[in-house]
């Protein structure tokens, strides 16, 4: 990977130039968090023209690296108004690596709003090709016009949310049968793209791997990481997380009363096991047809984890129906049927929708009395105005914290503005520090904590204790920063915590790639440098320590099972950021 | 030497030997168990997801709860009782409710 490509959407030309020193020996969220901080006037409107959006594949991606098929997505977040990366596994990135390309710059805006524009990458250079005829058009639609359109191309794009600039609007990429379903879906970066009147990008479709620098040691760290991840019970063909996907974690949040439910007011839901992934995973078999589970976001993935639902006639519905997903449109609104729940995540998927976000605003939509818990025709119908654009649309298509806001509510489970993940904060109080300290907003992939309090993987917390939870966040958002920057899936780290020659391994292919001499530490000490620099950018828009807090709520509402409410003390959290 | 009685208060199950005096000998507790994901094998009702009920003596762990059931040590991850992860030297106490799990992840 050679060369940087950049976009500039006010004159709508396209230059390339060489990697400048400074970014060679980095790759996915290292670059894309620098760059902002570089590039990015921290003051800068998230929608106007001063802000930037830079995708960058991982370090290994487009070897033949194993489940190393990521990309991140930079920016100023509209949704948070601070620094935001966002990941997504796709074959995308593997194409765009392949072309060698490090990183893609988009900038500026078009002076004219009512265009459209399409990104054609291929190995002869880019252009920008006026596409007028995508405006307004879902994401389904988008992909199967740009698959005949172009051929043999990786696509990504945004859907009318994204066009309409709303904050929770993801950015969206095919999977390898080009179905619309890998999302970089949180903190609004498909606005961004939208407010560029960037409606897509087609990669031209490269499958041959990249030969690394230095092949031998490649090879030697990459078996050692195949080995790693064949041979952990959750990450090897047939374990847990290929037979029943990422959702086998509802039962268990549910058993340790940590399964937000009905907008965080409870941490059991009494109809967990409905949308289970043990439920899931014998529906799918059950119903046979077009359903799938171990499906693959990205050629090369050992894990596979994800999933194909189909309808009860056998018929394709939605990919993927995952944890998060199953979660946020589930039992975070009570809702315990799971054509439901698919049918809302298909609803995001064409409409450029975070469901991460989506499911979070649509608790506190019905907070404020808009649906009632458990009604999922109701939900449905909410989201569907986000696609109308109506008013009330426009109001809950820029998430929880701001239909907090239009409707009154105060049990607005946000932090910096951003919906928080599938874990309850005052039932598992690692995952609640990461929440509230990353510089994302709030985000469980920052700092997985969940792997040692709950999980067993990597070590044993109490959850419910307050003691010890900075410095297990700091360590975890430290290796994670790492993680992101390479390329590899973050669920290779429950091999590598629990496999140190994995680890070794994993390292081994990072530095045969760049030419490096990176020790197992060294790369966290390369994660806390990143971790600096996207708080160093938060710092210049804006924000202080006493952002780093958690909603109000959560320190005087118990929360049951377990009657706890968040108690890590505020110096405790500021204590994340003492390195 | 004396004869078996056996009766229930609130639920529990007692066994007394009376003898010249009656004397408590065993006294058995239910815990209401489930298992989730690959351990479902191990469910000795057809209806896997459901929880099922288990009788045992008064001071057993959770231990021997698995050797009751008939898991494979190995295969257990981590078991939650009442919401609380528990290792395999917990007492069980009457209606504990228990959830065991082979190793999960995900995200």
């Amino acid at each position: 990977m050679k060369k940087f490509l950049r976009v500039n959407m006010k004159d709508l030309k396209v230059t390339e130039s060489s990697v400048p020193d400074k970014y060679s020996k980095t790759g996915g969220r290292g670059l894309t968090s620098q760059m902002v901080l570089d590039e990015v006037p921290p003051k800068c409107h998230p929608l106007g023209p001063n802000n930037k959006l830079i995708f960058a594949p991982g370090i290994v991606t487009g070897t033949s690296a194993p489940s190393s098929g990521r990309i991140s997505v930079g920016g100023k977040s509209p949704l948070t108004g601070g620094i935001k990366e966002s990941n997504a596994g796709t074959p995308f990135p593997q194409s765009m690596a392949r072309l060698g390309y490090k990183a893609l710059i988009v900038e500026g805006q078009p002076e004219d709003t009512d265009k459209r524009w399409v990104l054609k990458i291929n190995k002869d250079g880019a252009e920008l090709i006026q596409s007028d005829d995508l405006k307004g058009k879902g994401m389904y639609e988008t992909i199967k016009i740009l698959k005949e359109r172009f051929g043999n191309v990786d696509i990504c794009g945004v859907g009318p949310a994204g066009e309409e600039k709303m904050a929770m609007a993801g950015i969206c990429f095919n999977d390898p049968e080009y179905r619309a379903s890998r999302y970089s879906g949180r903190g609004g970066l498909g606005a961004v793209m939208g407010s560029k009147c960037l409606k897509a990008i087609v990669v031209e479709k490269v499958t041959s791997p990249i030969e690394p620098q230095d092949t031998d040691l490649f090879k030697k760290g990459q078996r050692k990481l195949v080995e790693g991840l064949r041979s952990h019970d959750v990450t090897k063909p047939g374990g847990t997380l290929n037979s029943y996907g990422t959702a086998a974690l509802i039962n268990v949040l549910n058993q340790a009363g940590g399964l937000p439910t009905r907008n965080f007011s409870e941490g059991v839901f009494e109809e967990a096991e409905k949308i289970s992934g043990e439920t899931i995973a014998e529906t799918i078999k059950q119903r046979g047809g077009s359903g799938q589970t171990g499906h693959s976001c990205h050629p090369g993935c050992i894990i596979q984890c994800s999933n194909i639902w189909a309808k009860p006639d056998g018929s394709e519905h939605v990919s993927c129906i995952e944890y998060e997903s199953d979660w946020s449109l589930g039992a975070n609104l009570g809702i315990d049927n799971i054509d439901e729940i698919a049918e809302m995540i298909r609803i995001c998927n064409d409409l450029g929708l975070d469901t991460i976000e989506a499911g979070v605003m649509l608790g506190v939509a019905m907070e404020a009395g808009l649906a009632k818990f458990g009604d999922g025709k109701a939900a449905i119908e909410l989201l569907q105005e986000i696609g109308k654009n109506t008013p009330l649309g426009r109001i809950l298509g820029n998430g929880a914290s701001f239909t907090g806001k239009a409707f009154g509510v105060t049990r607005v489970p946000t932090v910096k503005g951003q919906g928080m993940p599938a874990y309850e904060p005052r039932a598992v109080k690692g995952i609640g520090t990461t929440y509230i300290t990353t510089p994302m907003g709030a985000d469980h992939t920052a700092g997985y904590t969940i792997a040692p309090e709950i999980l067993s993987v990597g070590g044993k917390f109490d959850p419910l204790s307050p003691e010890g939870k900075a410095e297990l966040s700091r360590n975890f958002q430290a290796t994670t920063a790492f993680l992101d920057s390479t390329g590899y899936c973050l669920f290779t780290s429950f091999a590598i915590l629990d496999i140190p020659s994995a680890l070794e391994g994993m390292v081994e292919t990072v530095n045969a790639v760049l030419g490096t001499d990176l020790s197992t530490e060294g790369a966290v000490e390369m994660g806390k440098e990143i971790l600096k620099v996207e708080r160093k950018f938060n710092e210049l828009a804006g924000f202080t320590k006493y952002d780093d807090r958690p909603p109000e709520f959560m320190r005087y509402e118990k929360l049951p099972p377990h009657n706890n409410v968040f108690d890590v003390p505020d110096e405790k959290l500021d204590e994340v950021w003492d390195f | 030497m004396g004869f078996l009685i056996k009766y229930k208060i609130e639920g529990l199950l007692y066994e007394l030997r009376a003898a010249h005096f009656l004397r408590e000998v065993k006294k058995m507790i239910k815990v209401k168990v489930k298992l989730f994901a690959t351990l479902r094998k191990y469910h000795p009702y057809p209806e896997k997801n459901k929880s099922f009920e288990v009788e045992l003596p008064e001071g057993a762990t959770l231990n021997e709860l698995y050797k009751e059931i008939g898991i494979n040590r190995k295969e257990i991850k981590f078991t939650f009782v009442n919401n609380r992860s528990c290792s395999d030297d917990y007492v069980l106490q009457d209606g504990d409710d228990i959830g065991i799990f082979p190793p999960i992840a995900g995200g």
